[in-house]
């Protein structure tokens, strides 16, 4: 087994590089009611930095992170509209893990406070903060790679009394629930097509799968708002638009999407508001396209490479960036 | 997957190899060690020891290291009890069976004006060997540092004759106690705190030895070692053997001690880690491989000695007073010697090639492999050092305790682990910080009264359990991002 | 022959020793910590000691029997609290640390003079103490009873009572473990066992997820040693880190994560160790002395692990594919 996934992993960070050129991307973008009115709400928001939106469903302000002398992240003001997908970019180093762990309870900040549906929590705990509605997936995929696909499924699903210890004792209590829980497990992984690979241990799925496996997880839990890292780091080109497309199709059954994300060019296409982060501090927000031309955004971004286009893939390809960050994160 | 498989199974073939050459020579080093064993025979008792017969003989002594005659001690046990009184020379009565006596001595026949350094011992009888319990009887309270800090005054021990399997775990420390660890009653004097600080920074500089490459070992490959105390062990035995059975001058058996150790880290690394490197075994794996490791070299070790304590010096110790610090003179040539080696270590970390690599390989595997750091060589030659430090450590410790058990390095890696947590795991000179603030806090905390001096090292883990409640990343660690 | 046949009626008496039910009792604790929570509990011995402690002074005290027995499973759900709230939050190398540390600590407090009065000091308590209780509530006639080769007295320390009694736990405890591991609540120590950040985001309290398992798995372990001391006697030395070790090779044998696994790596474990010793003490009298073929087996026993650990990590049991090794 240990031997099986060392050499598997490898494998899958040495994807070929994502080639994917703006039609195929722009012909995934499904034109659906929901995104157009979301366009047009955030249309009349001005695009400037902390900016307020007109219906958030999550507000963060003044959160600070350090790491001994180094501030990781420093954000002033940050609002993100609920129903929409905001994505959030910046250069390798720019904070935006950190700040992810920050809003989902995984890291504690050293100052700061930020709100979600109104309620305060900026110190709650992560397992609560799930419980509450905002589910989240890793950069690295976490599934579970010695439990089965449904298993996984049926893990995330909330409130079943056979996760209580004494509760599991006894079996009629649960065996109700657990059925229910599979019905809509299949239906989610259906929707996913992991149907026929409900019964293969997590471990023996695609990177690409795992991604999927991962998204489908977090639906079980029922989440008003999930947020996605780097949701396109070392996944199969093949498999890129139909993520896309998964991603959108959350926010059309009407969840808030938050997601981190290198590759400019999957996030000019599918977001709806984008948010640049650099050296720890927000730099720009506003609309994908008036984004791109924002010359704060190409210093952040791009450094020395002015000329070069924001869209570049050699420059941003996801599976290097996600192996420098990979490193990083071994820290 | 496919193209991994020729080296998955040739590093199986190797690993089997080396299991298997590790396994033949312990044994033919026990069969070795088996007639020299039982060669060490006892000074003239009353009772003869052989394979059938266990003695217990009390030892008692005046503040000169003279036999005091006249002292009633009561020998109890299972089923047997038997009053005996201390002669001129040695006595020794025959115990009906093996096991744990306990030896009283009878307050009422000490010398006007004097009083003993504890009233109790714990001995564990064994066919074929004498089980010692030394009470030092002197004027006034118990006789605090004043020279006779290090005479051994630990019992033989370490029974394995139980029916169920594991063996016996035997003497508490490990270390020969020094006579002076058991504070009577009453609140200490200056002299007395003082005179444990410096016993304390003795005991930390040794131990830093030790924590050092442990903590090294952590931060370049991920492992906790268990085995790591068994190195310990492993110098002393080795520094006991050099003297005794070799006949080696000391500077020379310290030289011997290192080189051999630090063999035994090397020999490790090519048969056992590098193999399960290129694997690309799980760390949680590895460590129980440690554990396996610590389990095999414990035996290995308890066929040369058994469960006696037993003297690297086979002089009495000289004291020598340092700044109102009375301790051996081989304990000050120890600590000489320990803060060399230390700045030596500091010297190769910080200012040359192979260290800085090292700090580096420790901070980063993945970013050193990079910039063109070869870690596999760094980690070889981090489990070549740290063994190598161990045995010095454990050779020192022994010196200046004045004798060891098979159990001495199952006590420092507890004390190891909690100096490494306190000062960071992985950074190497966190470990010596936490190192001296161990040694200290075990050695003053004798001072407090009632405290058994068996529990000193209790406030190892006290400690270990206060830093991972308030600073889990110690003094000098860094805070990590998750997930 | 004589000899060969005595040795073997010897190894098959381990089979169903107490001591033997006792170890399969430890190593069902360390699977539920180890096998499907993932965690590295290496001081088990340190639980098998409360329990023996808690079990034999309660009796002293004066207690009846199922009171004794459950103060010695008390103690050993005190100690999981106890070692589990500082280390469960944090990386799971601490609580190996952790559990080491207080396995020698309990062990070096039970044999210190400050409390010799309860604990009996180094000598610890003899078995007389504290055996009057249970032996008492045994149902069998008085005489010797013979089944097979094996021959035991019906009632006293050694007995066919100790070992009805001993196997029965052991039988409930893997009742119970299958119950609750084959329940939701054991596919969250799984997941915890894979991930637990992953379970964390997905919304459940990983912490007391961990803390029950840490809890349930120490109550196993004391009364492990309640087992363990209930044909001898409790003696602080007899269970040290040697002890922990074993019960790790044990439950390693049989297969971590797998439900019998404990068991049959206690039983096989047992078996083939006295085999090995006695066969030894036998061919190698002339060779080396009677202490040194003991300590031989240990060294045996220590290489054995490593080989288990590295070769098949899985032990007997396992399914080489959910094999309870962290592949991180």
């Amino acid at each position: 087994m240990s031997a099986e996934n060392t050499t598997e992993k490898p494998a899958e960070n040495t994807t070929e590089p994502v080639e994917l050129d703006d039609e195929t991307l722009a012909a995934t973008v499904v034109d659906s009611e929901t995104a157009r009115q979301v366009t047009e709400t955030l249309a009349g928001v001005e695009p400037k930095v902390g900016v307020a939106k007109p219906d958030p469903i999550l507000r963060a302000t003044g959160v600070q992170r350090r790491f001994g002398g180094m501030t990781a992240v420093d954000v002033d003001h940050l609002e993100v509209q609920r129903g929409a997908i905001t994505a959030l970019i910046g250069p390798n180093g720019a904070g935006k893990t950190t700040f992810f762990n920050l809003l989902t309870g995984f890291d504690k900040p050293n100052q700061g406070t930020w709100e979600f549906e109104g309620k305060q929590i900026a110190r709650t705990s992560a397992a609560k903060l799930a419980r509450s509605g905002m589910v989240r997936t890793f950069q690295l995929t976490k599934a579970l790679s010695r439990l089965t696909v449904l298993q996984n499924m049926l893990l995330a699903a909330p409130d079943n009394p056979g996760e209580n210890l004494f509760g599991a004792l006894f079996r009629p209590l649960w065996s109700g629930v657990e059925k229910r829980n599979t019905e809509k497990a299949l239906e989610i992984l259906e929707r996913f097509n992991l149907a026929q690979k409900k019964d293969d241990f997590a471990g023996s799925l695609s990177g690409g799968q795992r991604k999927l496996l991962e998204m489908a997880r977090a639906l079980m839990t029922d989440p008003a708002m999930i947020m996605l890292d780097e949701p396109m780091a070392g996944v199969n080109p093949a498999l890129v638009q139909s993520l896309l497309g998964h991603i959108q199709a959350l926010r059309d059954d009407g969840m808030t999407v938050l997601f981190v994300e290198h590759d400019m060019h999957a996030v000019r296409h599918i977001s709806d508001w984008v948010v640049v982060m650099a050296e720890g501090r927000i730099v720009a927000e506003g609309p994908p396209t008036s984004v791109m031309q924002d010359q704060a955004v190409v210093d952040a971004y791009l450094g020395a490479h002015h000329d070069t286009d924001l869209g570049d893939d050699s420059l941003l390809d996801p599976a290097v960036l996600a192996r420098l960050e990979a490193e990083e994160e071994k820290r | 997957m496919t193209a991994d498989r020729p080296i998955a199974s040739a590093a199986r073939r190797i690993l089997a190899v080396g299991v298997a050459a590790l396994a033949a020579a312990t044994a033919s080093a026990a069969m070795l060690a088996a007639p020299a064993a039982a060669s060490t025979t006892d000074v003239a008792t009353t009772c003869t020891p052989d394979g059938t017969t266990a003695c217990v003989s009390p030892v008692v002594l005046d503040s000169d290291n003279e036999p005091l005659p006249g002292i009633d001690v009561t020998i109890a046990g299972p089923g047997f009890e038997q009053v005996v009184t201390s002669t001129d020379g040695p006595v020794s009565v025959a115990v009906p069976e093996v096991g744990t006596y306990t030896l009283t001595i009878d307050e009422d026949t000490l010398p006007e004006g004097t009083t003993a350094n504890a009233t109790e011992r714990q001995v564990t009888a064994q066919l074929g060997s004498t089980a010692r319990g030394a009470f030092r009887v002197g004027e006034g309270v118990a006789p605090e540092g004043g020279g006779a800090t290090d005479e051994p005054t630990e019992p033989a021990d370490g029974g394995t004759s139980d029916g169920a399997g594991a063996g016996g775990e035997g003497e508490d420390t490990g270390i020969g106690a020094d006579g002076s660890t058991q504070n009577v009653s009453g609140w200490p004097a200056f002299s007395q705190v003082w005179q444990q600080f410096g016993s304390g920074i003795r005991f930390g500089l040794l131990l830093a030895l030790a924590s050092v490459g442990l903590s090294l070992i952590y931060g370049t490959t991920g492992i906790s070692a268990f085995s790591h105390g068994e190195q310990v062990t492993l110098g002393a035995l080795l520094g006991f053997i050099s003297v005794n059975w070799w006949g080696l001058p000391v500077p020379v058996a310290v030289v011997v001690t290192i080189l051999v150790c630090a063999g035994t880290g090397w020999l490790q690394d090519m048969v056992l880690w590098g193999p399960l490197r290129k694997r690309g075994t799980p760390v949680m794996q590895l460590m129980i491989v440690t554990i396996g490791l610590s389990m095999a070299l414990q035996y290995v070790i308890q066929m040369f000695i058994g469960g006696r304590s037993q003297r690297v010096l086979p002089s009495n110790a000289q004291p020598l007073e340092l700044a109102g610090i009375t301790l051996s003179t081989a304990s000050w040539i120890s600590m000489a010697v320990a803060v060399v080696v230390i700045g030596a270590m500091a010297w190769f970390l910080t200012q040359t090639r192979i260290g800085q690599a090292t700090r580096a390989v420790s901070d980063n595997a993945a970013l050193a492999a990079a910039t063109g750091i070869n870690p596999d060589r760094i980690v070889r030659i981090v489990w070549i050092m740290s063994t190598g430090l161990a045995g010095l450590s454990g050779m020192l410790l022994a010196i200046s305790f004045g004798s060891f058990t098979w159990t001495l390095g199952m006590i420092l890696l507890l004390l190891m682990f909690a100096a490494v947590t306190l000062g960071g795991m992985g950074t190497a000179f966190g470990a010596l910080a936490g190192s001296i603030v161990i040694g200290i806090v075990v050695e003053m905390s004798t001072l407090i009264p009632g405290m058994p001096s068996s529990l000193r090292y209790a406030s190892g883990l006290l400690i270990l359990i206060l830093v991972l409640l308030v600073r889990p990343q110690g003094l000098l660690g860094r805070a990590v991002r998750v997930g | 022959m004589d000899e060969l046949s005595r040795i073997l009626i010897q190894a098959l008496g381990q089979l169903i020793a107490p001591a033997t039910a006792a170890y399969a009792l430890a190593a069902i604790g360390l699977n539920l910590h180890f096998g499907y929570t993932g965690l590295l509990n290496i001081g088990q011995a340190g639980f098998m000691l409360m329990g023996a402690y808690g079990f034999a002074i309660a009796t002293i005290e004066g207690a009846p029997f199922w009171l004794a027995f459950l103060v010695s499973a008390g103690a050993g759900a005190l100690l999981a609290l106890l070692l589990g709230i500082p280390t469960l939050k944090l990386r799971g190398d601490y609580l190996a640390i952790v559990t080491i540390s207080a396995a020698e600590i309990i062990r070096f407090a039970g044999r210190s003079t400050l409390w010799a009065d309860y604990t009996g000091g180094a000598s610890g308590l003899a078995g007389s103490t504290y055996k009057g209780p249970f032996q008492a509530l045994s149902p069998l006639p008085d005489g010797r009873t013979t089944i097979g080769p094996l021959e035991y007295l019906n009632n006293g320390s050694d007995s066919w009572w100790t070992r009805i009694f001993a196997w029965s736990v052991v039988l409930v405890a893997v009742l119970l473990v299958w119950l609750i591991t084959r329940s939701p609540w054991g596919r969250v120590l799984k997941g915890i066992r894979e991930d637990e950040d992953a379970v964390r985001a997905l919304g459940k309290n990983v912490f007391a997820y961990k803390m029950q398992a840490l809890v349930l798995g120490g109550v196993a372990g004391s009364l492990a040693g309640l087992l363990f001391v209930l044909p001898i006697s409790v003696a602080p030395d007899n269970m040290g880190r040697t002890l922990t070790f074993f019960v790790w090779t044990v439950m390693l044998l049989g297969g971590a994560a797998t439900l019998f696994g404990p068991v049959l790596g206690a039983m096989l474990f047992f078996f083939v160790y006295m085999l090995l010793r006695t066969g030894m003490r036998a061919g190698l009298a002339d060779v080396m002395p009677a202490q040194n073929v003991e300590h031989l087996a240990g060294l045996m026993v220590g290489v054995a692990l490593m080989c288990i650990v590295i070769f098949r990590p899985q032990g007997i049991l396992g399914n080489k594919k959910e094999l309870a090794f962290d592949v991180r």
